[in-house]
């Protein structure tokens, strides 16, 4: 196919340390705000996440959202949750996807609906994240559709993604499972947020131990947190994350918390440039999308090519 | 087993509006186990019908009677010596049950008394939880005897994702079966065994393509 392939992989491949960011799309009908997003953060970072009904609140399409951040010159990634759509939509909207000059997907499981504004719904589930990573990528290495029907002629070449949580349990499977999404056909991995570090090494040591960074580029999850109330919140609401204690504290000290979480998070990113095994970084801003300029120049990584 | 339990009174009552004899017909089988649908169930459901009509002023005859089992029409057919001047029957099987005696009896009406609900074990007496989707296509034999479809709030093959925190599912009150699978696994060092990627599941062999059959001719009986 001659369409532009994924700049998000040519960047990584280059062996940059790249920066991604995440942009959630609206709960209504309007794509400007997104793409006044992603012309403010192209400079930022390398290629910008879109989510898919995260918590399993209704907005604005994923694929649409990516379409919005074209029109504002940044590098969308795709986000497809298994929660929604069977393997024939699945596919459907990966087709169509391509088509509008998206190419980079992650591949996850998908909150729970029972967390989200229609807990009422029926969830599907048909594929899990790890199937559907295998199915992107038979699609695109072996031109067949999920059923093992020969896909004729332009088939989607998706830069295939992944998640991975080091800070679920139980612990060590957590690399185990890494470790299947990347022999699925996972080229990058994008990490839960990171709030503790001492366990996120331990995992990277485990991944080390087995070669995942040379099969995969893992780029480590980090969020500024805006208050010490929003950090407390996370701790105790949200599944599959940990915040230490130790970070609340530092929070409600602060004259400034806003400020004193963006200072942590520029922290973060200064010491998980020096681990080995990580190839950059991605920042989860959810609603606080415009702080990303300071937090990518705070910690050094401008001017970005 | 199947695990069924009782409907809201307003709607058994609503369902039986203006009828003046009631036939309650339980079930010896599952429903009976789980004390929802058994000889004493239908006993009281039938005295509590009387006395409810009684006291808005529109009394209602029943009848009881219980069947060995209300998925068999062997069983059902004895309804046939029940149904003098009978005008509704109130059945208190799961699903199952209220659908046979409806075949059966084609001219009568038959309204479910129970909420049927999964297919599950007993955890402790008065407590039961579901164990199985009845997909068609059983993978307990990957996952060491405990079913991620039914028992993984996302039916994952794959297990766990990213929500399972301290054995416990990220919907809440659940265990994450996943970790029990894995501990399980582990157990028997089998971990290897999930390192494989599972495939898609055959769904063509669940519930979406109309009513599932099971044939044996080598059990048929010659007419
Ligand atoms: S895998 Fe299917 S048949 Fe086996 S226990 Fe689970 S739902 Fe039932
Ligand atoms: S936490 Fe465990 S049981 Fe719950 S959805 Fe995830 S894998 Fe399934």
């Amino acid at each position: 196919m001659t369409e532009p392939s994924s700049k998000l992989q040519s960047l990584l491949d280059s062996g940059q340390f790249v920066v991604t960011c995440e942009i959630g799309p609206p709960k209504n009908a309007s794509g400007t705000g997104i793409t006044q997003h992603a012309a403010q953060l192209k400079a930022y970072a390398a290629a910008m996440n879109l989510t898919d009904n995260q918590t399993a609140i209704v907005r604005l399409s994923s694929i649409a959202a990516g379409v919005h951040v074209l029109a504002g010159g940044g590098e969308p990634i795709i986000q497809m949750t298994c929660r929604d759509r069977n393997r024939i939509a699945l596919q459907s909207d990966l087709l169509g996807a391509y088509s509008l000059g998206l190419r980079n997907l992650l591949c996850l499981s998908g909150d729970h609906q029972a967390f989200g504004n229609h807990p009422a719904a029926k969830n599907v589930f048909d594929l899990d994240s790890i199937q559907l990573i295998k199915t992107v990528k038979d699609m695109r290495d072996s031109k067949v559709f999920h059923c093992g029907e020969k896909i004729k002629q332009d088939e989607p070449q998706f830069y295939i993604g992944a998640v991975a949580n080091p800070f679920a349990d139980p612990f060590e499977y957590r690399v185990h499972r890494l470790e299947k999404k990347i022999r699925a056909g996972a080229q990058f991995i994008q990490t839960q947020c990171i709030f503790d570090m001492q366990r996120f090494e331990t995992f990277m040591d485990l991944a080390r131990k087995r070669g995942l960074p040379e099969r995969t580029h893992i780029l480590a999850g980090v969020m500024p947190i805006k208050s010490a109330k929003v950090a407390k919140y996370m701790q105790k609401n949200v599944s599959g994350m940990l915040v230490p204690q130790a970070v609340i504290e530092r929070l409600e000290q602060a004259e400034d918390q806003a400020q004193e979480g963006v200072k942590i998070c520029i922290e973060q990113i200064r010491h998980l440039k020096t681990i080995p095994g990580i190839h950059g970084v991605h920042i989860m801003a959810v609603a606080w999308e415009e702080i990303v300029p300071s937090i990518v120049t705070g910690a050094g990584l401008m001017p970005r090519l | 087993m199947i695990v069924a339990a009782a409907k809201p009174w307003e709607e058994i009552m609503a369902s039986l509006h203006g009828m003046h004899k009631v036939l309650v017909v339980g079930c010896g089988g599952c429903v009976a186990v789980c004390l929802a649908g058994g000889e004493k169930e239908a006993g009281i459901m039938a005295s509590t019908l009387r006395m409810q009509r009684k006291l808005q002023g529109e009394p209602v005859e029943t009848e009881e009677i219980t069947l060995t089992r209300q998925c068999d029409p062997e069983y059902v057919r004895e309804l046939g010596k029940k149904l003098e001047g009978v005008d509704g029957i109130l059945s208190l099987a799961c699903g199952v049950g209220v659908q046979v005696i409806a075949e059966h009896y084609p001219n009568i009406w038959v309204a479910p008394a129970l909420n049927t609900k999964f297919a599950g074990a007993t955890l402790e007496h008065g407590s039961w939880e579901e164990r199985c989707g009845l997909c068609g296509d059983c993978v307990l034999g990957q996952t060491g005897g405990i079913c991620p479809i039914i028992r993984c709030a996302k039916s994952l093959l794959n297990g766990p994702c990213g929500g399972s925190q301290d054995g416990k599912c990220e919907v809440k009150p659940n265990e994450c079966a996943w970790n029990l699978i894995y501990e399980r696994m582990g157990r028997l060092g089998r971990l290897n065994q999930l390192l494989e990627v599972a495939e898609a599941k055959d769904w063509s062999q669940g519930r979406d393509g109309g009513p599932r059959r099971v044939v044996r001719e080598d059990v048929k009986l010659d007419d």
